[in-house]
């Protein structure tokens, strides 16, 4: 117990360590060869003619680039992430329901979705307006049927519009890419809520809170944390499959207008590097939202919340 | 049946796979009382804690609490089961006190107290805030209202979960096992807070290992095997001096192992 040696010796008691570390050359040649690279790719991005990237600056500061930028592309993504993160979560309830039909639905939706390649899918929502000559309406459904049994004339429709123009240009490219996504969402939202303990829901339900309460209140927030980073995995991919909604046919998104200015100038790789640029751009704000959604839905799970010290003898109530 | 007990429950059935944990359980608890449930593990006391909340729906028998029929309605001879919302209003009388605390992570102490007054009752966030905080000075955590559960050591939870049932102003507090997931350093400060509910006329019933506890508090021991009541009586009698072989053999087994 005390500090003092025994006697006869001369050995004291270890104290700090300061060791040699262990040597790692292997990094140094690593760091060697990459510099060598990146020096390479820095002389290959300034020296070299085809990059033009004054053509490349001029190209993205199109008026309709911009547009198809912000139009297109973050728009679109936007409201196709909200139509398949809300449809997502809804499915993944209704699978997980005790009741049959709609955890079958549910099965079928997504089942259906993932099956058909976006492009597919796309292509298909321009031309939707074909199954319905006469246009969508909100109304009495099978109005017609039963105006005839009853031998009155008319019909019981309160709004009607053009098929050709609801399943066109970015409605169609939203209602296609959101209902795609749903399916996908779908499974991510329902292993976020599986991997929520049992446990959780039963207190909730203890307390006396319905079940749809204690899904909303207790379950779901819970279960978003499992859920945030593979839907900002998601809202990435979208953010890149809004190029696909040339199928519908949209023209106004941004690859499709670097590309006409491409092809104008005879110029498709700068093209290609301003749509780079375009990409990184938006997917460096996309991570930078991920990282406050993270943190959000991480609290009181001790990834950000500061951990204040225990009290000293907690013991006796 | 004027003077019927606040829990009322006969010939108790359960089966989970063709595997029968309850054998028709008969148990009153009058109000203000504290009853302890005993038994082996396997032996069904925390299934018909279950039953009584409803966590659990029962396959035969019937519990009333306070005079309510739990999970149906009875109209003539016939039962109606109640529907999901009907279920909610009668667990909101009955607080329950899980094994694993169940605080919910995501929510300050105070704010998993003031949960259910909210969100259920509808209370004013104002006057639940004010209740919560006496709550939690009265299980002793009046200086923690700010932390995550994650942040707390397993008594200091489980004594968040008691205020947060308590915050439903329950006529019933449920305990299964309340203790069993704690260190044994940590049990005393949960266990002396159920005792100052016990002093306090809160009826309690708790499924526990907890022998003295039972000795000191309870006003009724009810020692279960198998699904069965083997024999309920005052802690002096079955702790005390036990009638049947199966308790006798319970509770030399678990001295054994205390001593």
């Amino acid at each position: 117990m005390s500090e003092e040696t025994p006697a006869g010796t001369t050995d004291a008691r270890p104290g700090a360590i300061d060791a040699v570390p262990v040597r790692h050359p292997g990094r140094w040649v690593a760091i060697a060869v990459i510099a060598v690279l990146v020096a390479m790719l820095v002389h290959l991005l300034l020296t070299n003619k085809a990059f033009d990237w004054k053509f490349v600056f001029q190209a993205m500061n199109q008026t309709p680039v911009i547009s198809g930028f912000l139009k297109g592309t973050l728009l679109v993504t936007v409201l196709s992430m909200i139509v398949g993160v809300g449809g997502g979560v809804l499915l993944a309830v209704m699978r997980l329901s005790d009741n049959p039909i709609l955890s079958g639905v549910s099965w079928a939706f997504t089942w259906f979705f993932r099956s058909i390649p976006r492009y597919l899918l796309l292509f298909t929502m321009g031309t939707l307006g074909v199954l319905f000559p006469s246009g969508v309406s909100l109304g009495i459904p099978f109005d017609w049927k039963i105006i005839e049994w009853l031998g009155m004339s008319g019909d019981w429709r309160f709004l009607t519009l053009d098929a050709n123009q609801v399943f066109t240009g970015l409605v169609a490219g939203v209602i296609g890419l959101g209902l795609s996504e749903a399916a996908y969402m779908a499974e991510i939202a329902r292993a976020g809520i599986m991997s929520v303990d049992k446990g959780q829901a039963e207190a909730a339900e203890a307390l006396g809170m319905p079940k749809g309460k204690a899904m909303r209140r207790v379950v779901l927030p819970q279960a978003m944390r499992v859920i945030v980073p593979p839907t900002g995995n998601e809202t990435i991919a979208m953010l890149k499959d809004t190029s696909l909604l040339l199928a519908v046919p949209v023209i106004g998104e941004l690859f499709y207008q670097l590309q006409s200015i491409g092809s104008t100038y005879y110029k498709t790789f700068p093209i290609a590097v301003a749509a780079t640029l375009y990409y990184l751009l938006a997917t460096s704000v996309l991570m930078v939202g991920q990282y406050f959604l993270e943190r959000h839905f991480g609290k009181g799970f001790g990834t950000t919340a500061p951990r204040a010290a225990r009290p000293a003898g907690a013991g006796g109530a | 049946m004027t003077d019927r007990p606040l829990v009322h429950a006969v010939n108790v059935t359960k089966s989970f796979h063709h595997n029968e944990v309850l054998k028709g359980i008969d148990l009153d608890v009058e109000a203000g009382q504290v009853v302890c449930l005993l038994g082996p593990s396997g032996s069904g006391k925390t299934t018909f804690l279950r039953c009584i909340n409803q966590l659990e729906t029962i396959d035969g028998g019937r519990i009333w609490v306070d005079g309510d029929l739990m999970g149906y309605a009875e109209r003539g001879d016939k039962l109606y089961r109640l529907k999901d919302k009907e279920i909610a209003a009668q667990r909101r009388e009955i607080g329950m006190v899980f094994q694993r605390f169940n605080l919910f992570p995501h929510m300050t102490a105070i704010d998993n107290v003031i949960e259910a007054p909210v969100q259920v009752k509808g209370e004013s966030k104002k006057v639940a805030r004010e209740r919560a905080q006496a709550l939690l000075d009265r299980v002793g955590l009046g200086d923690r209202t700010a932390a995550y559960p994650a942040q707390l050591s397993g008594g200091q939870q489980q004594r968040v979960a008691i205020a947060r049932a308590l915050a439903m102003q329950p006529k019933l507090m449920l305990f299964d096992e309340p203790t069993s997931a704690l260190d044994p350093e940590l049990v005393g400060e949960v266990l002396a807070v159920m005792r100052e509910l016990a002093d306090d006329g809160t009826t309690m019933i708790v499924v526990t290992h907890e022998m003295s506890f039972a000795r000191e508090v309870a006003d009724t021991v009810v020692f279960m095997d198998a699904g069965v009541v083997v024999e309920a009586g005052p802690p002096a009698d079955v702790i005390g001096n036990p009638q049947h072989q199966r308790t006798k053999s319970f509770l030399s087994r678990l001295r054994s192992e205390h001593s």
